[in-house]
């Protein structure tokens, strides 16, 4: 009833390849869905479907009305030759005062670059000037696509950690997609798997003991998430409720 | 000491260089040189339409850069081909087409050379109405489309989300840079379009500190080729276009002598 984004049977079909399929998903205000998937499940497209960059083929995609939205998309590719300094990055809408371009970089933890050109940044420091112009909108949904792309594995949970923070601190919902099986499913409260339609969904504890998840990501894989979870007890148990109207994937 | 002829070349290539700054900055900043070769290559057969229609070769030229920049934004929005495939068949097509469609008019002589490098020493007071009516005119529809157009550049999705219009906006700048390439022609003629185009924003990217900063010395820079170029075909008796080129080239390689501003 009371959520931000709801996709109804959305199909999408580009050319004669199927690229989404009889995808269904709600999202909460304040909840924090992580889309996980191999290369090609149709991740980033879904994205693009929620943030109405792409049409559907079939399927509605809701909105809620006058809801802002944050986004922070896979890759910047600023060619060399464009002269763009954080300062200006973040206040290219409109002009901000310095005092709030700090604030904004505070809170992602890169104050210390506002005056740097972006190509000079790290894969870090540029997904955090990046979530920081985001946020600048003050945003009811933060859409976060691969966000810890490019960052070591340190990095990569202080971001996550991060995101987490920013959900509790602001109240805001945020969709995100991770490639990354393990350190995401600390920081998410729903897990959606991927693989064109939606193979499993639920909790990170359930989806990752589900057959579905097994299937489309190989035990080695899940295995290894074992490391980060350090729950290895449970990790065969079918999962009953996060199958989406028991579908497999067929493979 | 000048005369009327070289007094309306240099005043058409200032006029021709000022309104390539900004638009060459974007040219470099999109990666869209290969873009404006397509564009510029086009306008042989504009001249050939042109001629045809028994109309204003530049108003020719005009039509079909038009024509073919909404070809290139609508076949880049389908997918129909990768990028640099699709320009590259346009490209190189438009240009011989051209090229044909002028052999099969047996009453009409024109010199290839002038179209292929410019014929700036003849520029008319017509051609300076062009350069400073039309161009001036892309120039203003820049200014008005600089933000958002600066956002796009950026990243053109993030943009859409924050409530631009990219098709509208991606659309009219192709227009623009259609009108600007037609207007260039004359000056430096179709094969050199480009270069006019980004070696001057090139040059300018290591002095400046922010897009606006850069397109304006992109176009100070354009201006002192042109002087450069003009002189330098005074003097040695060059051909005036390939001049100014190499008087933008010479500036960028010793632009890269001088130190890099830092930030």
């Amino acid at each position: 009833m009371n959520n931000l984004l709801e996709i109804k049977d959305v199909d999408l079909i580009i050319g004669q390849r199927q690229l989404l399929q009889q995808i269904n998903l709600q999202l909460a205000a304040g909840e924090i869905l992580t889309i996980i998937g191999p290369n090609g499940a149709g991740k980033t497209t879904l994205i693009r479907v929620a943030l109405g960059l792409l049409e559907p083929t079939s399927g509605s995609v809701i909105r809620q009305a006058n809801m802002s939205i944050g986004y922070m998309p896979q890759r910047l590719h600023l060619d060399p030759t464009f002269p763009l300094t954080v300062k200006r990055f973040l206040s290219m809408d409109r002009k901000r005062p310095a005092a709030e371009l700090e604030k904004a970089l505070t809170e992602v933890g890169a104050a210390h670059v506002l005056a740097s050109p972006m190509q000079g940044l790290s894969g870090g420091e540029l997904q955090r000037v990046v979530l920081a112009r985001a946020l600048m909108r003050n945003p009811d949904l933060l859409v976060l696509d691969e966000p810890v792309q490019g960052v070591d594995v340190h990095g990569q949970i202080e971001l996550y950690q991060l995101i987490t923070r920013i959900r509790d601190q602001r109240g805001c919902a945020v969709m995100m997609v991770s490639h990354d099986l393990h350190l995401v499913m600390a920081a998410t409260d729903r897990v959606i798997c991927l693989n064109q339609h939606i193979c499993c969904s639920g909790t990170p504890d359930s989806v990752t003991n589900d057959p579905a998840y097994v299937e489309l990501f190989g035990p080695q894989a899940v295995k290894q998430l074992a490391i980060y979870t350090h729950d290895q007890n449970h990790h065969h148990d079918a999962c009953s409720d996060c199958c989406h109207r028991g579908e497999r994937c067929a493979r | 000491m000048l005369d009327d002829f070289l007094f309306r070349a240099l005043i058409g290539g200032l006029g021709v260089a000022l309104i390539a700054g900004p638009f060459g900055s974007f040219v470099v900043w999109r990666r869209l040189a290969y873009f404006g070769d397509t564009l510029a290559h086009s306008a042989l057969l504009g001249v050939a339409f042109g001629f045809l229609l028994e109309i204003n070769l530049t108003f020719g030229t005009l039509i079909i850069c038009q024509v073919l920049a909404l070809l290139l934004f609508v076949s880049q929005k389908q997918r129909l081909l990768s990028g640099d495939t699709l320009l590259g068949i346009l490209s190189h097509g438009a240009l011989s087409l051209g090229l044909v469609a002028l052999a099969f008019m047996e009453d009409v002589r024109v010199d290839l050379v002038a179209y292929l490098f410019g014929d700036i020493l003849a520029i008319g007071t017509a051609d300076l109405g062009w350069i400073f009516g039309g161009g001036g005119l892309a120039l203003v529809g820049l200014i008005i489309l600089w933000k958002p157009l600066l956002a796009i550049t950026v990243h053109e999705d993030l943009a859409q989300v924050e409530g631009i219009a990219v098709d509208r906006i991606n659309w009219t700048f192709l227009a623009l840079i259609a009108l600007t390439v037609a207007v260039m022609m004359k000056v430096v003629g179709l094969l050199l379009v480009t270069s006019l185009l980004i070696i001057p924003a090139a040059t300018a990217r290591r002095f400046a500190g922010n897009p606006e900063m850069m397109a304006v010395a992109a176009s100070l820079i354009g201006c002192i080729a042109v002087g450069g170029g003009l002189i330098g075909s005074f003097y040695w008796d060059t051909p005036a276009g390939p001049s100014i080129v190499v008087a933008a080239c010479l500036i960028f390689i010793a632009s890269l002598l001088l130190p890099k501003r830092v930030g």
